[in-house]
């Protein structure tokens, strides 16, 4: 089962498995994860389940659709060239072991 | 459950059918044992009263949401099937639309009520939430609904969305026909839409781009017009959903929050612990009351969900607000909890039309809060509050509060 690692701004991190076709954000809110708000429950609304990607991992990712380039610039945390929605990303076996920063804030 | 597709097939069960009118003044006035009776009685349910499909588990009511090509909007969300009634208004381009028609008018709506737009509009919104507790704060007693929960989103969408100073006395009674013209051919209904003239003349005019201000919402859906998003034809039905879906709903959405934390003293404590709560007190407020308590969908082909075999052009009732409160998935579901999880609950619906004007609706009702916890020691219930009746939304007409200062 593929896993993925959220690094909290206090330097915590946390590991969590996902379920098949799973998102990054349906994983970490089924995990009760704080820091991810995902307040539109993943309809692509709202941009509470942003993240931070770790460099070594960002090209492997999916392209980003241009509704979420557009929502990121609504990010209550600054938006940076590694930021996505986490809702966005799902876990395919190639991203096992992908790291992720969470923002110091969500609203 | 196989909305979508392949049926993989339980047999069918049978669909028991049930007498109960979700659009009667006695269910209007307590909702709660009759959700609790459709919840149980099965996951479809058939309402012999208006002949239709029921669903009222947070299962099936996902479902139903989630699957927009057989649970079609196109064919309206209210009791009237439009293949088969004239709809009393030109039919909203986006609430009662499918894709792919409904791709391009959503695109527009999210771009204009963005999270970046309510970045800009956030401070001017809290000082006008400041402003209206200090002013509450001057009175001690006054009404809840009146004062506070309407007073406040009407001192700031109809600037917002650019409208001019006169005939704004318009925009809740014409929410107030368009939620009851959901409903099925009821006194509510019927009364709504024979007194609804002025209103529609109103808000029509309004909805043309020279009656619109500079910046705000209004000119920002006509000016994708110049960007060839939509046509000059489609701009001023566009703003129309603004006005009628972006007042009323905040108001019984604010109006459910100071409700409820006026009846759970522990949880307006907690609160005013912790101010960051209030954006959550206010979502669970929306779980919990549920302002929009209902929708339809209509049947696009013959379906199988869970178990119960649907035909094509069936209108099937989807009971937002039992699913708020289904045990199946909620712990504890009739506790107010402000530190609760709200995460997937349908008080705004869910997928492709799940309320576009939410992030408007959540800074209203965060900012709200925050303002009333940061300067009220305590709100008291004064009076006996009054329920509003209407087909669609759940919400009080007053409720007689006195507060105390910090």
């Amino acid at each position: 089962m593929p896993a993925i690692t959220f690094i909290h701004p206090d330097g915590k991190s946390e590991r969590v498995e996902i379920s098949g076709g799973e998102s990054a954000m349906e994983a970490a809110t089924r995990h009760g994860l704080d820091g991810i708000l995902a307040e539109c429950g993943g309809n692509a609304m709202c941009a509470t389940c942003h993240v931070y990607i770790d460099d070594a991992w960002l090209a492997r990712l999916p392209d980003m659709a241009d509704d979420e380039d557009a929502l990121l610039d609504g990010t209550a945390a600054e938006r940076r060239p590694t930021s996505r929605l986490s809702c966005q990303i799902k876990i395919t076996p190639a991203l096992d072991g992908l790291v992720v920063k969470l923002p110091e804030r969500q609203v | 459950m196989t909305a979508s597709g392949s049926p993989v097939s339980t047999g069918s069960v049978s669909v028991p059918h049930l007498d109960v009118d979700p659009f009667d003044m006695n269910f209007f006035a307590d909702p709660y044992p009759t959700h609790q009776r459709l919840r149980e009685a099965g996951p479809v349910v058939y309402l012999d009263t208006w002949n239709v499909y029921g669903v009222a588990r947070y299962a099936e009511v996902h479902a139903v949401l989630s699957d927009p090509a057989t649970f079609c909007s196109s064919r309206g969300v209210g009791l009237s099937d439009f293949k088969k009634e004239t709809p009393w208004r030109p039919p909203s381009l986006i609430l009662e639309a499918d894709p792919p028609a409904h791709t391009r008018t959503r695109a527009v709506l999210s771009k204009v009520l963005s999270p970046t737009v309510m970045k800009q509009v956030r401070d001017r919104f809290a000082a006008a939430a400041e402003e209206r507790v200090d002013a509450l704060l001057d009175k001690r007693s006054f009404d809840a609904i009146a004062e506070l929960a309407e007073a406040y989103p009407l001192s700031i969408f109809p600037d917002a969305l650019g409208l001019k100073p006169e005939g704004r006395e318009h925009l809740i009674p014409y929410a107030s026909v368009v939620f009851n013209a959901f409903g099925p051919p009821n006194e509510l209904r019927q009364e709504a839409i024979a007194r609804s003239a002025p209103h529609q003349a109103y808000v029509a005019e309004q909805c043309q781009r020279d009656n619109l201000a500079p910046g705000g919402f209004g000119a920002g859906i006509h000016a994708c017009v110049d960007d060839g998003e939509i046509t000059a034809a489609e701009a001023p039905l566009l703003v129309r959903s603004l006005l009628s879906a972006g007042l009323d709903t905040t108001v019984n959405g604010i109006g459910a929050a100071v409700y409820c934390l006026a009846r759970f003293p522990d949880q307006w404590q907690r609160l005013r612990g912790d101010h960051s709560l209030a954006r959550n007190a206010f979502e669970e407020a929306v779980r919990f009351e549920s302002p929009v308590q209902t929708f339809f969908r209509t049947t696009t082909r013959d379906v199988e969900l869970s178990g119960a075999q649907i035909g094509e052009g069936e209108k099937v009732l989807m009971f937002l607000a039992a699913a708020n409160r289904d045990p199946r998935r909620w712990d504890k579901p009739d506790s107010y909890d402000i530190t609760r999880r709200t995460f997937g609950h349908v008080g705004f619906g869910s997928g492709i039309h799940m309320c576009v004007g939410q992030l408007v609706a959540r800074l209203e009702g965060e900012v709200m809060l925050t303002a009333l916890a940061q300067r009220i020691a305590k709100i008291e219930i004064s009076g006996e509050p009054k329920r509003r009746f209407n087909n669609t939304l759940r919400g009080l007409d007053s409720l007689p509060v006195t507060i105390t200062p910090a």
